[in-house]
């Protein structure tokens, strides 16, 4: 049951480099590990989910990689709140007031 | 890639080499009148983009609050040119119009940039105006598929004004996935070093001296410059003195991020700005011709007057105060430069003025409740405390007063030793040709005097 229609949006991953192929002065850390490509656009024809498949992007350009994700999110947000930044401003505004 | 340069041609339609002038000299303002376009012609542009003519607001409850702290008679008038006013939310709106219009006057289909910042957003945004294409590159995410709030953010919006984001894993190899895009799209290389990434910001300057004029009558003793890759410096400089305003420092300020590889997968994300730190200002100011265009249009060491850093806990803790005492919410990124001149401001008198040059839009992924949740997460101790205590990478320490904001100098002279270091790498410094010393002297501000006793001082080291 892992068939994606085609026309739905998702997100395909490439890895451009292997570790052995990437530039020799990176630190190691980075050199490490594959250099990775990830893009999102409409599936061009019914796909497997991690498997190969085409997309075709925003500006127009099919590309092909492994189907990881269907209907992307954002998943940035707020989050809860920071104290740390609360409390900045009351000591201030009592400088403007000459309350200090 | 040996056709990175027949590639980076293509995708510009300008051919470099006219330029040249001697082995390491180039003719510099040639290069940026071939454009064509003077600064009247480059504001009617972005007038027509509904870029530029921003507000400029004067800071009057930080001025005052300043003033309380000073000692008498001391505490510049703070303006800050708010710059979020832009189409899509920064003063990369400035940069992308122009190179935009010209993408679109050369007959190109679509265009693509490489930038993990706002300028991808302002790229998308003109691009849809112009009814171009446009692929925007990001170094996005670590090798756990990690990515920052603001750079998820910023994708976010390049995606709604229409653009392909190709998101990538850390490494310098960006440049060259770049490349391949552009060869394979033949799209126009929106670079953010292009003489059109230039002269779309002189008009910000330019703006800021006209309007300083108009009404108080007078330059601003300093303006306050967020400082990367080196575009904002030299655009905003160039457009100070291009209205004719000479006396007004030029001052460079990056968020610290000392001891942060800028290549590393497992530093990527234990920085909380992603741009406007010294990560990108120091390679670039002394080094700028790294970038993706042969000469780099952003040569600010010929401006600079002075560059100072800040840390990421004194900026998070200035956006605050800007939003709770002037009412304005604005991204954390913008703000570095304001936090250096509520210190700066301390030393000028009273009827002096300093400018912040800019703001940026704020949001989800973009706001230091969002960045520092998300430091937090990646084991990055925050807390309140003495903002000398901060370490790039191990701790944010936000000020828990006004009276703890602190701006740290970086050492010109250092900076201009390096930037030479680097220029004369493999040359002969005993054979440099007249053309050679005097273009060395303008990239560092320096006279003809400075460069000869370099020479005298360097040449047998480096011969």
């Amino acid at each position: 049951m892992n068939i994606v229609k085609k026309g739905t949006w998702v997100e395909v991953k490439n890895i451009i480099l292997n570790p052995e192929d990437r530039l020799s002065q990176l630190p190691k850390d980075t050199k490490e590990v594959p250099y990775e490509m990830k893009v999102k656009g409409f599936l061009a024809n019914d796909a497997n989910i991690n498997e190969n498949a085409t997309i075709r992007t925003l500006s127009g350009r099919l590309i092909k990689g492994e189907l990881t994700q269907l209907q992307p999110e954002y998943n940035h947000s707020f989050g809860p709140p920071v104290i740390e930044l609360l409390h900045i401003g009351e000591e201030e505004i009592n400088i403007l007031n000459n309350r200090q | 890639m040996q056709r990175r340069n027949e590639i980076i041609s293509n995708s510009l339609k300008v051919n470099y080499e006219q330029f040249q002038t001697s082995p390491i000299a180039f003719d510099y303002e040639k290069m940026m009148t071939v454009l064509g376009y003077n600064i009247k012609e480059v504001m009617k542009i972005q007038k027509e983009a509904q870029v530029g003519n921003t507000p400029l607001w004067e800071l009057k409850q930080l001025t005052k609050l300043i003033r309380n702290i000073s000692p008498k008679g001391k505490g510049a008038r703070i303006l800050m040119k708010d710059e979020a006013a832009n189409p899509s939310g920064s003063f990369k709106d400035r940069r992308a119009s122009l190179a935009v219009y010209e993408a679109k006057k050369r007959g190109f289909t679509g265009v693509v940039a490489a930038t993990s910042g706002n300028y991808g957003a302002a790229v998308a945004s003109q691009a849809a105006k112009q009814g171009l294409k446009c692929i925007v590159l990001q170094e996005a995410s670590d090798s756990d598929g990690i990515g920052q709030p603001e750079i998820i953010e910023k994708a976010r919006k390049c995606e709604s004004l229409g653009a392909e984001v190709v998101q990538l894993s850390v490494g310098p190899e960006l440049f060259y996935t770049a490349l391949a895009t552009l060869d394979e799209t033949k799209y126009f290389n929106a670079s953010l070093y292009s003489p059109y990434a230039i002269a779309g910001v002189e008009t910000l300057g330019y703006e800021i001296a006209s309007e300083v004029q108009q009404q108080f009558g007078k330059e601003p003793a300093a303006v306050c410059i967020t400082h990367a890759g080196g575009g904002n410096v030299t655009g905003t400089a160039r457009g100070l003195r291009k209205y004719g305003n000479i006396q007004t420092k030029i001052i460079g300020v990056s968020v610290d991020l000392k001891g942060l590889h800028m290549a590393s997968d497992q530093d990527f994300n234990r920085k909380s700005f992603t741009t406007g730190h010294t990560g990108f200002s120091i390679p670039f100011t002394t080094n700028p011709d790294r970038s993706d265009v042969p000469y780099n249009a952003a040569r600010p060491l010929r401006y600079l007057d002075q560059f100072i850093t800040v840390t990421q806990g004194e900026v998070f803790y200035t956006t605050e105060l800007l939003a709770k005492l002037e009412g304005l919410e604005r991204g954390p990124a913008g703000n570095t430069s304001l936090a250096a001149a509520l210190v700066l401001a301390q030393q000028l008198d009273e009827d002096e003025i300093i400018v912040v040059q800019e703001t940026e839009y704020t949001g989800a992924g973009k706001h230091p409740v969002a960045q520092l949740n998300f430091a937090k997460k990646q084991g990055i101790n925050v807390y309140k405390g003495n903002p000398e205590e901060n370490k790039p990478g191990s701790t944010i320490v936000i000020p828990e007063h006004i009276q703890q904001l602190r701006v740290e100098e970086i050492d010109l002279e250092r900076i201009r030793e390096s930037y030479l270091r680097n220029k004369l790498k493999n040359q002969n410094i005993n054979k440099l040709n007249t053309e050679d010393k005097n273009f060395l002297a303008k990239e560092i501000n320096r006279d003809l005097n400075y460069i000869e006793s370099y020479i005298n001082r360097n040449s047998s080291v480096l011969s």
